[in-house]
């Protein structure tokens, strides 16, 4: 599983193992903000953005701090600054650098680049609760990925991500126009049609394959 | 339960012991974090492709949502406001985290093969939602029957859900096969991706249809 390029995991995330069509992470924000293109794009860009630098500050803080000295030795890796192993505080510590750097760049975009900080404004706290965030960080660790392995399958995820949500957004505009059976209205006839897409991706399957 | 409500209520005996039905019945039925409010979508579409991990999920849900419910309602008087989101995580933080070293000593098969969903309980909306909306306002005891009911309203959809996925896409039920034979073949459909999309589509559809026009503000 190591010696997988970064390039592949890359290209898996995107395509074969889509965080949103085959894990099933980021639902929530998928099915609340999915109504038009735009909203989508920025929503988009500002998870591929998140979730690329908190896998890289998740990877570093638990090979550098939460991971018992033996086990990093086992593992051929640096010994980590405490040497106790403290990997069942994982949840915790994850979640709180993920709100620690959403809260960082909300201020910092908000303070460089105005215009941005309006785009993307509202989505910036949504993103701590969205799961691809959190289950990125831990099939990182589930799937003992490597420093360039774990930035590869980061922003592939939300690249995948970002893809999955706009292709929906421009589904839903034009099912606007047709006429769906009254108790399917809503979220059930994108589930019904996210099931459609996932389908479509199922036939990227032979291509790459990471597990 | 509801009568045993401790003299530190403030609201009157009465009321509560009308109210804890009523938050029970909301939370479980008419107001069900899954089906009607959209809440917790993630987890429900992973963990069900197997009736007996289904359980397990629901189990896991009812759990932490009632004791952080209790715990956020307990510190909701010495909670500030301004940080009183990062209090919340940190409560369901500390919940999930029993719960999964739990799993991981009594049933290893299970933690393995509930993987990372155990621990993205933390980021569920279900239980963010109860904490945020519900244990913030009210005295604890009523929020742990808010909590248990929402756990249970999500629990059983995701048994539902559990129940044809496994039964449709392997034929089995609870790994006893009973849908076999030559007549009948699997569906792998079921159990992959597009399967569980599908399945909870229908569901909702269906809590839809039966709950009549009052599902009115779901549309999009």
């Amino acid at each position: 599983m190591t010696e997988t390029s970064a390039i592949v995991i890359l290209i898996a995330a995107i395509l074969t193992n889509n965080i949103l069509l085959t894990n099933f992470l980021g639902m929530c924000s998928f099915v609340a903000c999915s109504g038009q293109i735009r909203t989508a794009v920025g929503l988009g860009i500002a998870v591929t953005f998140v979730l690329t630098m908190t896998t890289a500050i998740n990877y570093a803080v638990y090979y550098g701090i939460l991971i018992s000295a033996e086990e990093a030795a086992e593992l051929g890796r640096a010994a980590p600054l405490l040497s106790t192993d403290i990997t069942h505080l994982s949840f915790i510590v994850f979640i709180a650098v993920i709100a620690a750097f959403v809260q960082l760049v909300e201020m910092f975009v908000e303070r460089f680049s105005p215009r941005l900080y309006f785009a993307l404004g509202i989505f910036l706290p949504l993103i701590t609760v969205n799961c691809a965030i959190l289950g990125a960080s831990l099939f990182m660790v589930i799937r003992g990925y490597n420093f360039a392995q774990s930035v590869g399958f980061g922003f592939g995820a939300g690249v995948g991500w970002a893809l999955a949500i706009i292709l929906m957004a421009g589904l839903r505009q034009k099912m606007n126009y047709s006429n769906i059976p009254e108790p399917f209205r809503g979220v059930p006839i994108a589930m019904i049609v996210t099931c459609v897409i996932a389908m479509a991706f199922m036939g990227f399957a032979g291509m790459v394959a990471i597990q | 339960m509801a009568n045993s409500q401790p003299p530190l209520v403030p609201c009157s005996k009465g009321l509560c012991g009308g109210k804890g039905l009523l938050t029970l019945k909301e939370g479980a039925w008419s107001n069900n974090p899954l089906a009607i409010q959209m809440l917790g979508i993630c987890s429900a579409l992973a963990v069900t492709n197997r009736l007996e991990s289904s359980l397990v999920m629901g189990a896991a849900l009812i759990f932490v949502s009632a004791c952080s419910n209790l715990f956020v309602s307990l510190l909701r008087k010495h909670t500030p406001h301004r940080i009183r989101m990062i209090a919340e995580v940190a409560i369901i933080a500390t919940f999930v985290i029993l719960f999964d070293q739990f799993l991981k000593a009594f049933y290893w098969d299970m933690s393995k093969q509930l993987g990372p969903y155990v621990g993205l309980i933390i980021t569920n909306c279900i239980v963010m939602g109860r904490a945020e909306a519900f244990a913030l306002q009210n005295p604890p005891l009523l929020s742990v029957v808010d909590g248990v009911a929402n756990g249970l309203g999500y629990a059983v959809i995701l048994a539902i859900i559990g129940f044809f996925r496994e039964l449709f896409g392997t034929g089995q039920f609870f790994g006893c096969v009973v849908l076999g034979g030559e007549w009948y073949t699997p569906n792998q459909l079921m159990i992959l991706a597009p399967g569980a999309f599908f399945a909870l589509g229908i569901v909702i559809a269906i809590f839809n249809a039966l709950r009549g026009p009052q599902g009115e503000e779901n549309k999009k």
